[in-house]
């Protein structure tokens, strides 16, 4: 992590060189979805409908939760057309 | 030096092929069509190598200008009135990414009522977005200003965008002989762009990304001082233009007879080409009157004014916007300036051409007949022309 004095330090633009999905977000979460991958059929829509970076696949193309960057909107959850999403309570 | 016949709108067409543009992506709105359909001409023509990229709406022109700038792209747009409205929040995402975008303003009157004729409302309210903002008199300045804003724009110390205003038809649509400057002059005045930064396939890059509070205000800070290094920037590319093209306009504000003036008015835009001949006319009365003409809004010439306010014992200020609320904002602005310096000549803020009325001669002998007799007060505002019924309805606006 870069530490900035000054404004001088900064870029002229404000251009971050880590991909979005390596912010660390998850400290706004209070439930964190699940996949229950026996009933998965790889659609992709939890992927798709993720607002963010949040959603990514493993090698067997199966869909995987980057808990790092989620922030538990809960849309995949609600947008899974077999519910293999579940939000479940951390806090 | 060719010379060619054309509109206001024209000229920012034939800068914008001059300058080698090469993304522009824009809508159209009357009275900014000509502009766009000029260069689309050029590039079918292939006299522009330039992308030309249709969009859906204005906030999407824009947003491609945007990108193409993340690309090391020179970028050119244009628009009107509500169309400039609509891009209000990318003009924050261009000036916050410092995109070094040139767009042209034919500045239109703002809805409703519906209306189509000059005003400045549209571009004045586009004021606290980062954008420096030029206001052209005549065709050849809208030209020679759209290469001179390139200049400004790209400098490694502004990387701000500028906006490049022309009166609605008083230019827009009215022809005039413009010397069109030849290219490989041109091409040395603003050379190709060099962006600091560029998104490449290779490379993570995220632009705009999220800030915290510990570090957002140094960004906004950024933004301020390259608004700073602009008003140096465009004194000297108008200096430069002059010594390469022979023309130049003053910088920031244009005097004319202020020298020895008791009364000078500030005016902007085409106003300010009628203003002209009026205080010639006035001057063979022996009426000692100058004008001031704002040519840049943003960054705002302070020093400039507080010259001018200075050297007069009266100063008004031409205001074709109203800030509804208070003031029109040319006058909150110099008021502004002049309570922070020893100048502190009588002011007076006039509301005038709304919406197209015209600003005639003797409109603006009577701003200057009002000012050298004006005693007392300062910062009173006068509504020029209002019909106002024969019994007053409450306290003035």
């Amino acid at each position: 992590m870069k530490t900035y004095k000054s404004y001088v330090d900064l870029p002229m633009s404000p251009i971050a060189d880590v991909p979005s999905s390596e912010e660390s977000t998850a400290g706004w979460r209070t439930h964190k979805p699940v996949i229950d991958l026996s009933k998965c059929t790889k659609c992709y829509l939890c992927w798709k409908y993720c607002p963010d970076a949040a959603i990514d696949t493993d090698h067997e193309g199966w869909p995987t939760i980057r808990y790092k960057h989620c922030k538990g909107c809960g849309i995949c959850a609600v947008e899974c057309p077999r519910t293999c999403i579940t939000m479940e309570k951390e806090i | 030096m060719t010379k060619v016949v054309m509109t206001g709108n024209y000229a920012q067409s034939y800068a914008a092929k001059l300058a080698k543009v090469q993304v522009v992506a824009a809508y159209p709105i009357t009275p900014q069509t000509s502009i766009v359909e000029k260069v689309a001409e050029f590039v079918s023509t292939g006299e522009m190598k330039t992308q030309y990229i249709k969009v859906e709406s204005e906030h999407s022109a824009l947003q491609a200008c945007i990108s193409a700038a993340a690309l090391g792209a020179r970028a050119y747009t244009a628009t009107s009135s509500q169309g400039l409205l609509l891009m209000h929040e990318l003009l924050f995402w261009a000036a916050g990414n410092r995109a070094p975008i040139v767009m042209g303003i034919v500045n239109r009157a703002v809805a409703p009522p519906w209306s189509i004729w000059a005003d400045h409302t549209d571009s004045i309210a586009q004021r606290d977005t980062g954008w420096i903002q030029y206001y052209c008199e005549s065709n050849q300045e809208v030209l020679d200003t759209v290469l001179q804003a390139y200049r400004v724009v790209e400098s490694q110390d502004v990387l701000l965008p500028a906006m490049v205003m022309e009166d609605a038809f008083y230019l827009s649509h009215t022809v005039e002989a413009v010397d069109v400057p030849p290219q490989s002059a041109v091409d040395q005045y603003v050379p190709k762009l060099k962006s600091p930064w560029v998104l490449e396939m290779e490379k993570t890059m995220r632009m705009g990304s999220f800030m915290m509070p510990d570090l957002y205000t140094e960004f906004r800070y950024k933004i301020a001082k390259g608004m700073v290094d602009a008003r140096k920037r465009i004194i000297e590319a108008d200096d430069e233009y002059g010594r390469r093209f022979g023309r130049s306009y003053g910088g920031l504000v244009q005097e004319y007879r202020c020298d020895d003036a008791d009364v000078v008015l500030l005016a902007t835009g085409t106003a300010a080409s009628t203003a002209r001949e009026v205080v010639d006319e006035m001057r063979k009365e022996g009426k000692k009157v100058g004008l001031a003409r704002l040519r840049v809004f943003r960054p705002f010439p302070k020093q400039e004014i507080i010259d001018i306010a200075s050297r007069v014992r009266t100063l008004g200020v031409f205001d074709r916007s109203w800030g509804f609320g208070f003031s029109g904002p040319v006058g909150t602005e110099v008021a502004g300036v002049l309570y922070r310096s020893k100048a502190k000549p009588l002011l007076k803020d006039y509301v005038v051409g709304l919406g197209g009325r015209d600003v005639t001669p003797a409109v603006l002998k009577g701003m200057f007949t009002d000012l050298l007799q004006l005693k007392g007060e300062s910062f009173e505002t006068e509504w020029v022309g209002l019909k106002r019924p024969e019994r007053e309805v409450g306290p003035d606006a």
